[in-house]
């Protein structure tokens, strides 16, 4: 692995002091962790829910972005929002090639999508979720996505 | 956008409307031109053959280049700038790229504001001095988190220093795995500061090098709007075509590659002649959202209109015949077949219903499906069909050799199988497109025309797909009428695309348009 260094740095800092609203749910190795994230002022699409994040990272993170879904299970649903889907994948340019910096970590990446939820006022999916849902067989880093505007 | 209104264009000429079914010399605009057949057999008028032909309503004209000419295209406007602006080749290279290749607006930048040009493209005073590597004290680099005072670092003007070895995967990321290299940004966050030529040539590493120069050749076309790679796998031609985004809407640049792949220039998605690319891609879109509503329809099998029996397609023809009860029916609308081919035919039309059936809400979503399954179905069957079509020419292929030695037919006069097999593709290419076309059309007496003009090529390819369903044995005794059949399904295709890039084009009081809401 490219940078474990940098990871057992992060996780360092990840089990110590993190910003309100987020924190670490498990990193039992250096491929997969999950982060659950929470939406601090009380915006009623996402009150008293608590969402699942869960990291991937590649060989050679964090030159590459890691690959961030938000996963589903009874007490952790997806969260309504114009950029994430219904099956969890998220399309955000942070995310992607062309918006990612490797100075970007699992910490900064957590607070810009709080902060993505908390300005939030509509109640919507991506334009063409339901057959994107169905039809989609592709890991997030290979979808070629078109962002659809990147101020949301 | 209201389109009740847009006229994408327009009418054919009230003569070429006349002459059109009149006799098969393919009327007034498009006697000169010389089919793609040359056999002198085939029977139609070539005798204009010391002309260059005129290019037809739907061809555009295009270049293609290969790798060498894309190289000496460069090296020319390099030499010819290098000379302006008094700045040798190397650097002037930088700066075209530098300003994606616009002489003019780099010439006119240069003269403005010469030294902020020169520093923003890396080429400023401030780094007369080359980039340097250094090892500063204290630092541990933001991306690994290693440190150390041995540690080889880098950073640009902008001041975002990282690890050498870090800076190097992640160029060696952007270029390899991403392709890019002319415009390389700082590996800081948000930082848009490129990686100049100067920095790439002290970090990357040698086994990239060839890949960086390929690629930064490659930004020449790229950046030009007059050029477009050939997007067939492994191609190295780029093609020239000066067809502009705004025209998209009048017209459809199919280009054809020296590698033999035809696209489209405007979208790069194979050729999709007649149907603009706004449409195609509306209409790829709906199928892929569609797609299980509409799945069901294109499955290979089917019953029996009449005895229910089972029936598989294996060939691309249309024209079914029930094994078992001898039933003549068309795959498509599972109609009888005798009435394909009289003035009964409407396999190809949707016939709206009245008013009176379709005036509740459900009547009317119902009566949409329907309407889109009617242009689907056939739009995926020609798709099949020109599948099929292959398969089965690739069979014969293998008995062409046979055909060669049992009838004593030399290679060149077996061609023919060859020459209406590449018609079929071709034509069921266009067919295909021509429904997805129709889809989106409003009703009137145009689009009745290209149905009709549809009709006709679809029948002439129905006619030549049978016939590759024939055993081997007989296609030596087909040869004439293989080849005429081939020449006539070339010359309805030549018209189809003629009458509807005419329409197309011309826009006015008689015009193919468009249902309301289809360039929204
Ligand atoms: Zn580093
Ligand atoms: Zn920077
Ligand atoms: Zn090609
Ligand atoms: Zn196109
Ligand atoms: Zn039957
Ligand atoms: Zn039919």
């Amino acid at each position: 692995m490219f940078a474990s260094k940098r990871l057992s740095k992060e996780l360092q800092k990840l089990q110590g002091t993190l910003p309100p609203g987020i924190s670490l749910i498990s990193a039992e190795n250096f491929e997969e962790w999950l982060m659950d994230i929470k939406v601090m002022d009380d915006n009623p699409l996402y009150r008293n829910e608590v969402y699942r994040l869960r990291f991937r990272f590649g060989s050679s993170y964090p030159i590459e972005a890691p690959e961030v879904t938000f996963v589903q299970d009874p007490s952790h649903p997806i969260p309504m929002h114009p950029h994430v889907y219904s099956n969890g994948i998220i399309c955000l340019d942070l995310l992607d090639t062309s918006g990612w910096s490797p100075v970007q970590n699992v910490e900064s990446v957590c607070v810009s999508l709080q902060s993505m939820l908390t300005g939030n006022s509509k109640n919507e999916r991506p334009p063409g979720n339901d057959a994107f849902v169905r039809t989609n067989r592709q890991r997030p880093r290979d979808i070629n996505f078109v962002f659809h505007d990147n101020k949301v | 956008m209201d389109s009740e209104d847009e006229v994408i264009s327009v009418a054919s000429s009230e003569e070429m409307m006349e002459d059109q079914d009149s006799d098969l010399s393919m009327g007034g605009d498009y006697s000169d031109v010389d089919l793609d057949v040359d056999d002198p057999d085939v029977g139609f008028e070539t005798q204009d053959k010391d002309i260059k032909p005129k290019r037809r309503p739907y061809e555009v004209e295009f270049n293609i280049y290969g790798p060498a000419d894309i190289q000496s295209h460069q090296d020319q406007q390099i030499d010819e700038v290098s000379a302006i602006l008094g700045q040798p080749p190397e650097a002037t290279a930088i700066l075209l790229r530098h300003t994606r290749w616009n002489k003019e607006r780099l010439i006119e930048i240069y003269m403005d504001k010469q030294d902020t040009l020169l520093e923003e493209a890396g080429l400023g005073k401030s780094l007369a001095k080359l980039p340097e590597l250094k090892k500063v004290k204290g630092f541990v680099c933001e991306i690994c988190c290693e440190d150390g005072p041995d540690l080889k670092t880098f950073s640009m003007k902008c001041g975002h220093r990282f690890c050498l070895d870090c800076y190097r995967q992640y160029l060696a990321q952007k270029i390899q795995e991403e392709g890019e290299a002319a415009r390389i940004k700082c590996p800081g966050d948000g930082c848009n500061k490129i990686v100049d030529s100067k920095s790439l040539d002290l970090l990357v590493t040698e086994d990239l090098k060839d890949r960086y120069q390929v690629l930064l050749t490659r930004t020449y076309v790229d950046d030009k709007e007059n050029l477009k790679w050939c997007p067939a796998p492994n191609c190295e031609y780029a093609v020239d075509c000066r067809v502009k985004q705004r025209d998209l809407n009048k017209t459809v640049p199919t280009v054809h590659c020296t590698c033999g792949h035809h696209f489209c220039f405007g979208c790069t998605l194979n050729d999709h002649q007649p149907a603009p690319c706004s449409l195609v891609k509306k209409w790829l879109k709906k199928c892929e959202d569609d797609s299980e509503t509409a799945n069901w329809i294109s499955a290979n099998t089917k019953e029996c209109p009449k005895c229910h029996s089972t029936i598989e397609k294996n060939g691309g023809c249309n024209h079914m015949t029930c094994r078992k009860c001898k039933h003549e029916f068309c795959w498509m609308c599972m109609g009888v077949w005798s009435e394909h081919g009289t003035s009964w035919y409407n396999c190809n039309r949707f016939e709206e219903k009245s008013g009176s059936e379709a005036r509740d809400a459900q009547a009317k979503s119902r009566q949409s499906l329907e309407r889109y399954l009617h242009y689907y179905n056939r739009y995926a069957n020609h798709e099949q069909s020109a599948k099929l079509d292959k398969d089965i020419y690739l069979k014969t292929e293998k008995k062409m050799t046979q055909l060669q030695s049992s009838s004593g037919m030399s290679w060149i006069e077996v061609q023919f199988l060859d020459a209406a097999s590449q018609a079929l593709q071709q034509c069921r290419q266009t067919l295909k497109w021509t429904y997805a076309f129709a889809y989106y059309l409003a009703r009137n007496n145009l689009t009745e025309i290209f149905e009709d003009n549809q009709k006709d090529l679809e029948l002439a390819v129905e006619n030549l797909s049978e016939m590759f369903e024939k055993p081997t044995d007989q296609l030596s005794g087909l040869k004439v009428e293989m080849m005429d059949k081939t020449a006539y399904c070339t010359r309805r295709r030549i018209i189809l695309l003629s009458d509807t890039a005419e329409n197309l084009k011309n826009g006015g009081a008689h015009s193919l348009r468009l249902r309301p809401g289809s360039f929204d």
